[in-house]
């Protein structure tokens, strides 16, 4: 009778064990676009997907979404919702989210939270902050621009004048004047991330005023490479995914986003006891920056080599750009 | 400053003008129909994105605009039909079940485009068509004359649209029904299914606009396209006392001064640019103060028939 009882608690003990082993990681993203944005939201879900990829799918990540919380309040009660749900991994994906992970990360000690682009981590041992160092890819896009332009016009059509999307078009146009200061690059804001009409039109504005080389950022911006497609022989650069997809022979590069290593990194020191407290920076030199060359654009030689040894001097620090 | 005293620039000005007051022309002529009808559908946001999302994806997957183009305006239909039978026949207060329609549309379209694109995708859209001679005329050819047949349909409906509220059987019966329903009814006039007509005219026309956006000017779709470009259709037909004209120049009026304030900060004018993108919406807010005409506001706008009351 004893020995039956020794072995059925093994077997139950083993159960309990491999039931642990076998359990995925829980991870859930909350975003202000949609999955599928070519933009901000699309870089961080396709680098999820990645590493789900990677680390063995399904049985060994899973994987849950929200996307278009555009609206605060509702993105705040999907991050409580998902923390109290047994998620392990929260991410916040927008800088507009800060004050909602600072207020329940403390209500949920045993759950990892991850937000950005921001440098804030609250002081919260179960938060991490994330950013992307956006002017470094933009110095990039603004030496191939500069050398690319005929009309020495380019434009820039932003969202708002905030976070990456300010980052990106400072670093741009450092770039440019570093090929050439006479070059005039005008800025258009159109005060919305969404409005993709409006984005179309400030880069029609742009086209008409001489410019043949166009950049900006947020999931608006299909609007202008759609004005840029329509116009025909205006160039466009990209950021935070690639956009080469959207206009084959008119996306010469885009800026992307690579979430991977860092999710990785969260992963790991999340399974080592560390649940947060830390800052992450994606740039040139770690390799969560990556210029993207579109092989459907012909680029000349020389120009590439302009673009590559910028990207070099950045990572090796012989070029200093400033957000 | 000095910039804007150039004829290119302020032909610039006037054809982003033209563009961006098209799909405002379509929703808000078509809004004039049923509020005159005393219909306040504010689900035209929810209407156009749906009928956007329509027209693009059966222009990508048939490879024919027009047929888009009917795809969006069917799509219309049965919304305004959807609209027409909780306000009319269930007599639900109309700002609620308007709001529940745009609802409906946002994500609605949303979800379709996720399970049937997936992803950002473009279409070769309606290219602009030169009208012979005219396009050729100094300054105003080029901005009038050189445009996608969407644009020219809209500019056109304004006239057709007065003809019809001014001229026509129809137009004096709708205005009946929104002015005095009892009355309208006790000479025999079907109050329901005039307003029915009503709102689903405004829903095609608001189909229309959003087809306008995604193979017009766009050559795309993705959620929430319009980013809430119904709401300032309706808002348009209060700016316009109920009138195509007065719809006219508002559209006029708020596109005009959003194609300025993109010119000012094109050409580095020294205005931040949260003042600049602001500057449509007070334009037209002051417009509207100045101008508010409630003396023409259909007196049974927002109220549900019930025959015996009055």
């Amino acid at each position: 009778m004893r020995v039956k009882s020794i072995l059925i608690a093994a077997a139950l003990a083993a159960a309990i064990v491999a039931q642990a082993v076998a359990a995925p990681v829980r991870i859930a993203v909350v975003m202000p676009s949609a999955t599928t944005d070519a933009a901000f939201s699309q870089s961080m879900w396709q680098a999820l997907q990645a590493i789900q990829k990677e680390m063995g799918g399904a049985s060994a990540i899973e994987l849950k979404y929200t996307e278009n919380m555009f609206n605060v309040p509702d993105a705040a009660a999907a991050i409580r919702d998902y923390a109290s749900s047994g998620f392990d991994i929260v991410i916040a994906h927008g800088s507009q989210y800060g004050s909602s992970v600072q207020e329940i990360a403390p209500d949920f000690p045993k759950v990892t939270f991850a937000w950005g682009t921001d440098v804030d981590t609250f002081g919260l041992p179960n938060v991490y902050a994330y950013t992307a160092a956006a002017e470094q890819g933009g110095y990039v896009n603004g030496v191939l621009a500069a050398k690319l332009t005929k009309t020495k016009k380019i434009g820039v059509t932003g969202p708002l004048e905030v976070g990456d999307a300010k980052t990106y078009i400072d670093g741009f146009v450092q770039g440019v004047q570093s090929v050439d200061p006479a070059i005039t690059v005008s800025k258009t804001w159109t005060g919305s991330f969404s409005d993709v009409a409006l984005m179309a039109a400030a880069a029609k504005t742009h086209i008409a005023n001489g410019a043949d080389a166009l950049t900006g950022s947020s999931q608006s911006v299909v609007g202008s490479i759609g004005a840029a497609k329509d116009a025909g022989g205006v160039l466009w650069f990209g950021t935070q995914a690639d956009q080469a997809s959207l206009a084959p022979s008119l996306v010469v590069a885009s800026q992307v986003y690579d979430w991977t290593s860092m999710l990785k990194d969260i992963l790991a020191k999340r399974k080592a006891g560390v649940l947060g407290g830390v800052v992450y920076t994606l740039t040139l030199d770690n390799g969560g920056l990556k210029v993207a060359y579109n092989p459907g654009f012909k680029l000349p030689e020389s120009i590439k080599k302009a673009g590559l040894d910028a990207a070099q001097g950045i990572s090796k620090g012989a070029i200093k750009v400033t957000p | 400053m000095r910039g804007f005293l150039s004829w290119s620039v302020l032909s610039g000005i006037l054809n982003t003008m033209v563009g961006l007051a098209t799909p405002f022309l379509y929703a808000a002529l078509g809004e004039t129909f049923a509020q005159t009808a005393g219909v306040v559908n504010l689900g035209v946001d929810g209407v156009m994105l749906l009928s956007a999302f329509a027209a693009f994806y059966v222009a990508l997957s048939s490879g024919s605009l027009w047929l888009g183009l009917l795809a969006a305006a069917l799509v219309g239909l049965a919304m305004g039909l959807l609209m027409s039978l909780v306000s009319v026949t269930l007599k639900a207060e109309q700002g609620v079940s308007g709001i529940g329609l745009y609802m409906f549309g946002l994500g609605m379209s949303s979800l379709l485009f996720k399970v049937l694109i997936g992803t950002v995708k473009t279409v070769v859209g309606f290219k602009p068509v030169s009208i012979p001679m005219l396009s050729r005329i100094p300054f105003a050819g080029p901005i009038l004359f050189h445009n996608d047949v969407l644009t020219y349909g809209a500019f056109l409906l304004v006239p057709v649209a007065w003809w019809v509220l001014e001229k026509t059987t129809l137009g004096l019966k709708l205005k009946a029904v929104g002015q005095n329903p009892a009355a309208a009814d006790s000479v025999g006039i079907g109050v329901g299914r005039i307003r029915y007509v009503a709102v689903c005219i405004g829903a095609v026309l608001a189909g229309v606009a959003g087809a306008s956006l995604s193979i017009a000017q766009l050559d795309l779709f993705q959620d929430n396209l319009t980013a809430g470009q119904g709401f300032i259709a309706v808002a348009l037909v209060y700016f316009g006392g109920w009138r195509p004209i007065g719809v006219l120049a508002g559209a006029l009026l708020f596109s005009v001064a959003n194609s300025f304030q993109l010119w000012i900060q094109v050409l580095g004018v020294k205005v931040p640019s949260s003042v600049a993108v602001m500057l449509p919406y007070l334009l037209t807010i002051l417009a509207l103060t100045v101008t508010a005409n409630r003396a023409r506001q259909p007196a049974a706008l927002n109220k549900p028939f019930e025959r015996g009351e009055s």
